[in-house]
């Protein structure tokens, strides 16, 4: 199966196999209304199979949302049909408004248009904590 | 501008100037008296206490302040449907500092995101209260002499008993001290607690449901009441609620210089009886509240004497 090369815009790469509906959703990908191809399930040497997400539109994406989905993720960001930039993803130190806290005894379920603010509490382990009541993200 | 949000925000070297300070004023009230004169405190709580906010008004009058808040959500705009940064954006324009305590957790921490004064947290739920710990690490260094070298045991509910949380970290930075965890199953400490600071820390602790065993052990029993405000189901709280009951014959395992604590206020978990025992200190404990409370305040207005 073939997908055309795109000219300017975003590749990402080495997305875990599956879960390339999750990242198009958590990008907000599904507002833009320019060219993406999702590629699921591509051959690959280092993971076994894997997703590919195209984005044909030179945009900017929230690196911290990609990098707490999954910080193997090879984003290329593609000029004038080259890649002119590998960008690393690592697990961000906050995570604004991308996940919610399930604590019902938590001030954010309660008071209004209160930004949900989760900071990473153990690096090496990947763990989340809403700052306000300490429960971890699941 | 410091807040106090969480008993981490402070150092063990700042939380034994507090001491130090509190020390000073039980030996000295009258060279206190007017260090915050001109200066207002309000309490802002939206969920009913006793102890607390006359401890922390009682405390701002004895240092020449004065006080003024609320003492239910009913009685404030918060029954109007106002939010929690509206008030603390109102009331910091009238007051110099402000106490607060909130059911939900994490309410404080938000106050102070958009407070133009000094925020304390006066309980946020079942999550932290940092000047209950501070009142107890002043009772411990007052009735032990010490901070470090000590064998903890923590009873009843240690799930929801947010006292209990604050008192493990802050005591966790102390050196050698141990902790023996007395709890229903099902109000076990929880999983944060328990990785975070005593298996991060390699601290000395074990989990028993079996009081009479561990008593022996412990330079200090810290009890807790199950608290009914935490459930939200009335058949498991009046389930759990009488698992243990200190009495005089439990009294009896305990060392001659076990020193019992209690948060209060207590329900059925301490027998009466035993407040005639000298080991019982948690009546103490209310008093020292009051002078650790008058050092926090002086040092968040940055006052001194």
């Amino acid at each position: 199966m073939n997908v055309d090369e795109i000219k300017t815009g975003v590749v990402l790469d080495h997305i875990r196999a599956g879960k390339s509906m999750e990242i198009y959703h958590y990008l907000n990908l599904d507002q833009m209304d320019c060219c993406i191809a999702i590629i699921k399930n591509v051959k690959s040497n280092k993971l076994g199979k894997k997703d590919i997400i195209k984005i044909d539109a030179d945009i900017e994406l929230d690196l911290d949302v990609l990098g707490y989905l999954d910080p193997n993720i090879t984003v290329n960001i593609v000029k004038d049909g080259r890649v002119l930039e590998k960008k690393k993803l690592r697990l961000p130190t906050d995570l604004k408004n991308v996940i919610r806290c399930k604590n019902p005894r938590c001030i954010t379920s309660s008071e209004r248009e209160i930004d949900h603010i989760f900071r990473l509490t153990s690096p090496e382990e990947g763990v989340y904590r809403c700052i306000y009541c300490e429960t971890e993200a699941k | 501008m410091r807040h106090l949000i969480d008993i981490a925000d402070l150092s063990v070297k700042e939380i034994d100037e507090l001491i130090e300070t509190a020390n000073d004023i039980i030996e000295n009230p009258k060279s206190y008296s007017e260090v915050c004169k001109g200066k207002k405190l309000a309490t802002l709580f939206f969920e009913p206490s006793t102890r607390t906010r006359l401890s922390f008004e009682a405390a701002m009058l004895d240092l020449g302040g004065s006080v003024l808040g609320f003492s239910s959500a009913e009685s404030s705009s918060t029954a109007k449907g106002e939010s929690v940064v509206d008030t603390v954006r109102t009331v910091s324009c009238y007051v110099d500092i402000i106490a607060m305590r909130h059911p939900k957790e994490g309410a404080p921490l938000l106050a102070s995101m958009s407070s133009e004064v000094p925020i304390i947290n006066a309980g946020d739920g079942g999550h932290s209260h940092p000047t209950q710990t501070l009142t107890d690490l002043l009772t411990i260094k007052r009735e032990k002499g010490r901070l470090d070298n000590l064998t903890i045991a923590l009873c009843g509910d240690l799930m929801f008993g947010r006292t209990v949380h604050s008192l493990i970290a802050a005591m966790s930075c102390y050196e050698n001290v141990k902790f023996i965890l007395i709890s229903p199953e099902e109000l076990r400490i929880p999983d944060y607690i328990r990785r975070d600071i005593l298996e991060k820390k390699k601290l000395e602790w074990v989990e028993t449901n079996d009081m009479e065993s561990v008593l022996g052990k412990a330079d200090i029993l810290y009890m807790t009441r199950v608290q009914r405000e935490r459930f939200f189901n009335e058949a498991d709280y009046l389930r759990l609620r009488d698992t243990f009951i200190l009495d005089g014959k439990k009294m009896e395992y305990a060392k001659p210089d076990m020193i019992v604590m209690h948060p209060l206020p207590r329900v059925n978990e301490i027998s009466p009886k035993v407040d005639s025992d000298p080991r019982a200190c948690y009546f103490k404990q209310v008093k020292y509240g009051k002078f650790i409370r008058m050092a926090l305040i002086m040092k968040l207005l940055e006052v001194s004497k």
